[in-house]
Formats: structure tokens, sequence, C-alpha cells
């Protein structure tokens, strides 16, 4: 079942009262970019957001179908599921669908912000329904550039343009590092007034030392 | 005549009633009394005891108050019996909730779900309605401390106040006489031990009579229930003087 890290960059990074999610702009299948303004992140409800990456086809219908039961929940309740809700659902699904003939292989961060406590909320779950919640996350080789940069830089109570200025570090690296052009990032930001496409530049050219 | 309407729940009368369902509410009206009280921080429940026996082993039976869920408790009138298939399947519901969200279920869902498995019965033939209304009482981070009410009919509302049972209806209007916005648990404690004194056959009470349940918060926030021992009870009932004299008790 193990398989290799992905290009796809997966980035999340929580603060004091919001969650930024950020997507590689990338749509790839082997070596060649077929897209280069992919959005790998669909809205849940209001306030939670999921980014998700891995295999081509998998990834949009798990995102969708969880999307429509979120959605439907939403109806049929008059109220919307809280993220830690969401993720515990999401980890079900996953867990049900690893062990069917043909499981999803899916890898997410789902954020957002709690609608009662208005908590910022970060969750990292693979492709085997493993979940934590975390202050900040990556999947993919974005992890192991990323990750050591957020461990020396990220604060909880950090505002939302700190975070966003802790996001550019982490793509200089990447574009620093990584051998591909994943071409730019989609962000978004959940804070308790709903979810912001955040601009973002991408032309910015980082060499590598 | 209704002998051709009634013997199916699921026909209508020619002037449009369901008989079953009606009987059904006839039956819960001779049930012991239920109450509910809402306070701001904390709900009381209490019931009248109608099998009574000194027989009776106190703390094992349980007859009227059921614990539903963490965050759930309810009182019950009408036929123990069918009460206790909707609160097996109401546990099972919050249970299922809990597994798929790791959170516990909104109060206002599982009422749902209990009203849509009684509304079933009153449409789908052949069966009776369950005869039994419950009164809920919870708590949820959404809308805080929560009563509610059903009936065999599949019907529900919230409440600030509200009973069920034999003279619910004298109850009700004790209720609304009394009751206070904002009022605290403690006091709401004492309006339900003093409207059941005044709707019971006897005006003074015992702890055999009665069953009592608080949900609350402690200091640090945490929900609690609590079904009450007989003890306090007792005490409460000292304590608002409607205790039943203890000497007179051997007569």
């Amino acid at each position: 079942m193990y398989d290799a890290p992905t290009m796809e960059v997966l980035l999340g990074i929580t603060g004091k009262d919001f969650t930024l999610i950020a997507a590689s702009k990338a749509a790839m299948r082997g070596a060649t970019v077929l897209k280069a303004s992919d959005d790998k992140t669909r809205a849940l409800n209001k306030h939670t957001l999921m980014a998700f990456s891995g295999e081509a086809g998998d990834t949009v219908q798990f995102a969708e179908y969880i999307q429509a039961n979120a959605q439907l929940y939403s109806m049929r309740n008059e109220a919307d599921l809280s993220p830690s809700a969401l993720a515990n659902f999401v980890r079900g699904e996953l867990a049900s669908s690893l062990r069917s003939r043909k499981p999803y292989h899916v890898n997410l961060l789902l954020g957002g912000v709690d609608p009662i406590t208005h908590k910022s909320r970060l969750y990292w779950l693979d492709y085997l329904a493993a979940l934590a919640p975390v202050p900040y996350a990556a999947h993919g080789y974005a992890q192991y550039y990323c990750l050591s940069i957020l461990d020396k830089h990220h604060h909880p109570d950090i505002s939302l343009g700190q975070g966003i200025k802790l996001l550019n570090l982490c793509t200089d690296e990447l574009k620093r590092r990584l051998p591909i052009d994943f071409k730019g990032m989609v962000v978004k930001a959940v804070t308790k007034d709903g979810i912001i496409d955040i601009e973002f530049d991408d032309d910015k050219v980082v060499h590598a030392a | 005549m209704s002998r051709r309407y009634d013997s199916r729940t699921t026909i209508f009368s020619p002037d449009g009633r369901l008989y079953q369902v009606e009987y059904a509410l006839e039956a819960i009206s001779h049930a012991g009394t239920a109450i509910g009280i809402l306070a701001k921080d904390g709900i009381v429940l209490a019931a009248e005891r109608k099998v009574t026996s000194k027989l009776l082993e106190q703390d094992t039976s349980a007859e009227k108050l059921y614990i539903l869920n963490d965050n759930m408790i309810c009182a019950v009138a009408g036929m123990t019996a069918d009460a206790n298939i909707l609160i097996a399947f109401a546990r099972e519901t919050a249970q299922d909730y809990l597994l798929t969200y790791n959170e516990d279920i909104p109060c206002e869902q599982l009422v749902r779900r209990l009203c849509d498995l009684k509304q079933g019965y009153t449409q789908r033939g052949g069966l009776r309605p369950f005869g039994v209304s419950f009164i809920y009482a919870g708590w949820d981070p959404q809308r805080q401390f929560q009563l509610y009410l059903s009936n065999p009919s599949g019907n529900y509302g919230g409440w600030k106040a509200t009973s069920t049972g034999a003279n619910h209806a004298s109850a009700q209007s004790l209720l609304k006489q009394d009751y206070k916005e904002d009022c605290s648990l403690d006091e709401a404690c004492g309006m339900a031990v003093k409207v059941l004194s005044k709707t019971m056959d006897s005006t003074k009470l015992s702890s055999e009579k009665i069953e009592f349940a608080t949900v609350g918060q402690t200091k640090d926030g945490k929900v609690y229930h609590r079904l009450w021992s007989a003890d306090e009870i007792t005490a409460l009932l000292k304590k608002h003087d409607l205790a039943k004299d203890e000497t007179a008790e051997e007569k």
C-alpha cells in the first residue's frame, strides 16, 4: 500500500482567528503539466475548507462526495457541522473505503474555524485514514522542506498577515528545492466570517543556492 | 360507529381524525404526571411514580426517568414497555452519531429521530402507535440547555416549562403562573416539587412517590446529568415543607 510522496503541494497554517490552506496549481500526469490553474480545494460549509491530493480522479470524486454530505447535513439540520465533526466523518469514510475492494487514494488537509467557539482548527488526514489535529501541516514532498520552517517560525496566535508571510517562506523554499515547477499556489483563508480567497504572488523567482 | 375507523392506525375517520392516536394520548393522560422546568443554569425533570409498595426495591427500578446520552435525559409518561423500545432506539442513535462525528448528537436531532419513528406508526398500517410521551432535558453547545416534549403522534416542541400525564392541564397552568424567566436550578427544583404536590392526590409527598433528575453545569463548564437518590429527594421535600410526616407513615 505504500506510495512515494508526490510533487503536489498542500500546506495548512492555523493562527489566532484563522486557518490558511494553500494548494499547488499544477495538475500533473506523469512528467507533464496538464493545467496550471487547478484548484485542489473544496468548501464543505461556510467555515470549513478541504484541500486534497493523490490519485487523479479519486481526489475530486471523494472531495465532492464529502462536500455533498456536508451540505446535506446543513440542509437537514439547519446547522453546520464543526470542523472537528467533519474531520471525524471524513476519517470514517476513508477508513471504510480503505477496507473495500477499490480504496480511495486521497490525502487531505481539513481546516476551518469552529462556528461556536471561533477557534481555528486544522486536521491532517492521509489515505490510510490517519487523522491528526495539528497547528500546521503539509502533504507530499513539501513536508520535507516546510515542516522545519514552520517548526521554527510558527506561533499559535499569529495574525493573518504573519500567516501569509510564513506561507511565503515555505513557497520560496519549495521553489528553491523542488525539482519541478508546481505553478504557484491557490491560497484561501477561513475566518469566522467565512472563506476568503487570498491574493498570492506566484511570479516571484527564487534561485537555488 | 367509530369501530369502523379505529381498528387500523392509518385510517382517517370521516371527520379527519386518527382515533388510535387519540386513544394513545388518552392512555398517557392516565399515567403519572411528569414535569420539566428549564432554568438558566440547568433543567429539572420530576415525575410521579404510580407503582409504590413497601416491598419495591427503590434504587434498582427507575420507572420514569432515563438517561439517553451523555448530554440528555428524559421523563416518560405512558406505557413503560413501549418507552423501553424508544429509549433503546434513542441510545443507539446517539451512539451512532458519536461514532460518526466524535461529538454528542445535538438535542433536537435526537428528539426528531425519535419522533420520526413515532410518526411512522401513525401512517404505516396494522400496528399500534407508541403509547408514550417524553419530556427531554439536554444540553448542546449550539443551543445550550433545552427542554422538549413529544407525544405519540410524532409531534414535538421546545418548552421553558412543560408537563404530561395525569392532571397535565392543571400542572401546566400552575407552571404558567409560577414560572420565572432566568430562575436558578434550585428555584426550579422548588417549583417542581410544589407543582407535583398540587397535582398529585396526596399533598404530602415522599421519595417513594416521585422521581427527580437534573441536568446542570459544573463550575468548570462540564455538563452533567444526575438521577436523584431517595435521600436527596427527601431532603428537598423537607426543605420545602412538603415531606410526609415520618410518624404518620406508621398508621
